[in-house]
């Protein structure tokens, strides 16, 4: 895990001090409301429907059991008693005051934890895949890397004031856990034929009003120029990203405008220039941050022993083996295992921990673990290095928390945006949403039989829920005032990333489970066996869900 | 005489700047910031006498103009609003690409809050925007010690100095 040292330490403290002196100023009448809004998103701060919010970075969605600790003071001291975890792996606070904000950050900043840059036009928090270092399919370990970006764009002058946000993702492996396509830049990791480690530059993706899958347009771009090659993208986007119109301004629009072609012999361009220059990384540079990221203490463990003991309890108890099939991942290292702490159950807003729990998390992470805690895009957590022999003991204790529900990644593993219920910019409330659908398909014989299934909800176009990318996709709209969704079918979110397609005219809420519900059967008649929702979807089209939905 | 910063202090400055261009650019009263067209426009001969400057609007594409700009003892740099970030790059790019080595100075909406990343990118001079003291606003160019990034100034970046 990535450790500040003093020089991290001594920039956040002066953030916060700057902050806190922005916000005297701003209640003074010295800065307009204008300029203080900038300058509070890049703090993280929004003012909501009810309340500010604050969203706190979690740099690519590493933990500690003493930051949990922390943040389920500050919900306690400053808030409603409970955090929400957000699909870009951040925190958001749902009842801060204004006036309290920079004590928050203060507080924050004993642990090491900021909210610079989680908000405004920007660059934004890097996410990265949640298996990072403990996935077996990786090509090499992403973490060192984004915590070299992260450095690269934590106040970085040239870039704080972007026609609009801008998002980074970065991943290692290729079944792109980290939805890379989708953001304005996406980095993968990947070897040439001489065996070098580079990156696949991917630009212009995103979702939103005018979702996009980025487009390639570097190959193979070497290590050492990963910053000057990123600063160029940026340059080229400050300097020609569209400034006029708040809905035409993310570079997708202007990859799209110019062509990939055009737009990298831009960056070709600028980089050429730049390239070997003071941004270049050194082997130096980058073993220092990889030594942050060497692999902990882990046992040498009989994995065959480990194994059996697992069976012989599956065996015996077919609840554990349904969760065990479900929430605990594979490992890189034999013996051990990655945990999904499930934060989803009907009747709690997908992704939001009470302070209590975020306590008793950390102590599993202090005994089942190494005090390393993982958010993942998906609104869950992970312990990412439970032994396979302890397996059996974290269920029960994660069972008497209730994250235990074995459905992850099945279509009660709902991403849902938190919605008209706290958004002010929300066309719709999604929670509800959320919830009927959970209410609905309760039986784990159904959910089971229909498999890996994504189902994403986002209360407006701004798709925070990423409804674009889920196999089904709700999305809340405004119908003369009053609340309707919309459907989509047939988004992905894995390597071969792709963008749903809209079903038809929207539904009331009440409608929605049953609409599911016709597309779940369309799915059971048609599958081949084995066939993934997907892959049904790309062999028959979208004209069998249509005609049972509408017809 | 216009109040601005630069060199750490708040100083005060003689150049008047000309928003619009001037029927007659000869005949403005110097030393005067002018828009990049006029400039231009001038006999090589008036803008040698170091009493005229460019001033380029955000987005303005200057890179065709470049051999005279880097003649020019000052160059300004228009922000039409604080949050249009385009001069932070026009800055940097005249400075680490085109080696720039006269006065750039920020004029128009600009605010305290930005001093620290003018400076960064390589603005020497910066004229706040009315009603800002720029003599309060001094604490600002001190917000951070320290730096992740190389930019345009020669504040060593965390990335060379730990490793
Ligand atoms: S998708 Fe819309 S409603 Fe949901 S959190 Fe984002 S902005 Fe708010």
């Amino acid at each position: 895990m990535y450790r500040y040292d003093e020089f991290d330490r001594r920039l956040v403290r002066e953030r916060v001090a700057q902050f806190r002196d922005q916000t005297a100023r701003y209640l003074a009448g010295e800065l307009t409301d204008e300029e203080f809004l900038p300058l509070r998103l890049q703090n993280g701060l929004y003012i909501q429907r009810l309340a500010p919010m604050l969203r706190i970075s979690v740099p690519y969605g590493v933990l500690s059991s003493e930051k949990l600790r922390k943040l389920a003071h500050i919900a306690r001291e400053y808030d409603k008693g409970y955090v929400h975890f957000t699909t870009r792996q951040n925190i958001q606070l749902n009842w801060p005051e204004l006036e309290e904000v920079p004590d928050i950050l203060a507080e924050l900043a004993e642990v090491d934890m900021h909210c610079i840059q989680t908000s405004g036009n920007c660059v934004r928090n890097i996410t990265t895949d949640h298996l990072a270092g403990i996935a077996p399919d990786e090509v090499e370990d992403p973490r060192p890397w984004c915590e070299l970006v992260r450095q690269w764009a934590a106040l970085h002058p040239e870039f704080a004031f972007l026609p609009r946000k801008f998002k980074i993702a970065l991943t290692g492996s290729p079944a792109d856990r980290a939805v890379s396509l989708v953001n304005d830049i996406g980095l993968r990791l990947v070897r040439n034929e001489e065996g070098e480690l580079g990156f696949a530059v991917y630009v212009g993706g995103g979702l939103g009003r005018t979702p996009m899958v980025g487009s390639l347009i570097r190959p193979f771009l070497p290590w050492p120029h990963l910053l000057t090659y990123l600063n160029s993208i940026l340059r080229v986007y400050n300097r020609y990203g569209k400034r006029d119109n708040k809905w035409k301004a993310r570079i997708k629009i202007l990859v799209k405008a110019w062509g990939p072609e055009t737009f990298a012999a831009r960056v070709e361009e600028d980089f050429e220039h730049f390239r070997d220059g003071p941004l270049t990384l050194t082997e130096e540079e980058v073993a220092r941050v990889r030594a942050f990221f060497t692999p902990p203490p882990y046992e040498a463990v009989d994995p065959a022993a480990a194994a059996r003991e697992l069976e012989e309890r599956a065996l015996a108890d077919v609840a554990f083996q349904r969760w065990r099939r479900r929430n605990v991942l594979a490992h890189r290292v034999p013996g051990y295992a990655a945990v999904t702490v499930c934060l989803k159950r009907p009747g709690v807003p997908p992704g939001d921990v009470a302070d209590w729990q975020l306590e008793a998390i950390a102590d599993l992470a202090d005994r089942f673990g190494f005090g390393e805690v993982r958010s993942t895009h998906e609104q869950n957590l992970l312990l990412p290095d439970v032994r396979q022999t302890d397996l059996w003991a974290l269920w029960r204790e994660l069972d008497r928390l209730g994250f235990a529900s074995p459905t992850v990644g099945t279509l009660a593993d709902i991403i849902c945006c938190p919605g008209g219920d706290y958004c002010s910019l929300a066309n719709a409330k999604s929670i509800p949403v959320a919830e009927a659908i959970q209410r609905r398909f309760e039986d784990l014989d159904y959910l089971y039989d229909l498999g890996d299934l994504r189902l994403n909800i986002s209360g407006c176009m701004n798709a925070c829920g990423h409804h674009h990318v889920g196999n089904i996709g709700i999305l809340g709209v405004d119908k003369k005032g009053e609340e309707f969704y919309q459907v989509l079918l047939g988004g992905r979110a894995d390597g071969q990333a792709s963008l749903a397609a809209v079903l038809g005219p929207s539904f009331s809420r009440e409608e929605v489970p049953e609409v599911v519900e016709k597309i779940l059967e369309v799915y059971l008649e048609r599958r081949f066996e084995g066939e993934s929702f997907s892959d049904t979807f790309a062999r028959i089209g979208i004209e069998p869900f249509k005609e049972r939905v509408y017809g | 005489m216009a109040r601005i910063i630069r060199g750490g202090e708040v100083v005060e400055d003689p150049w008047i700047l000309v928003e619009e261009s001037p029927p007659d650019p000869v005949a403005v009263p110097r030393p005067a910031m002018l828009p990049l067209s006029a400039w231009l426009s001038l006999p090589p001969e008036v803008r040698g006498q170091g009493d005229t400057a460019p001033w380029l609007a955000s987005g303005e594409e200057f890179e065709e103009a470049v051999d005279a700009l880097l003649q020019a003892p000052l160059i300004a740099l228009h922000f039409p609003v604080f949050r249009d970030g385009r001069h932070f790059s026009t800055a940097f790019l005249l400075r680490k690409r085109y080696g720039y080595r006269g006065e750039l100075r920020a004029v128009g909406h600009v605010i305290r809050d930005q001093l620290f990343y003018l400076t960064r990118c390589g603005f020497d001079s910066v004229q706040l925007r009315e009603g800002m003291d720029p003599e309060a606003a001094l604490a600002s160019l001190a917000d951070f010690s320290l730096v992740y990034q190389p930019a345009a100034d020669d504040r060593a970046p965390l990335l060379r100095r730990r490793s």
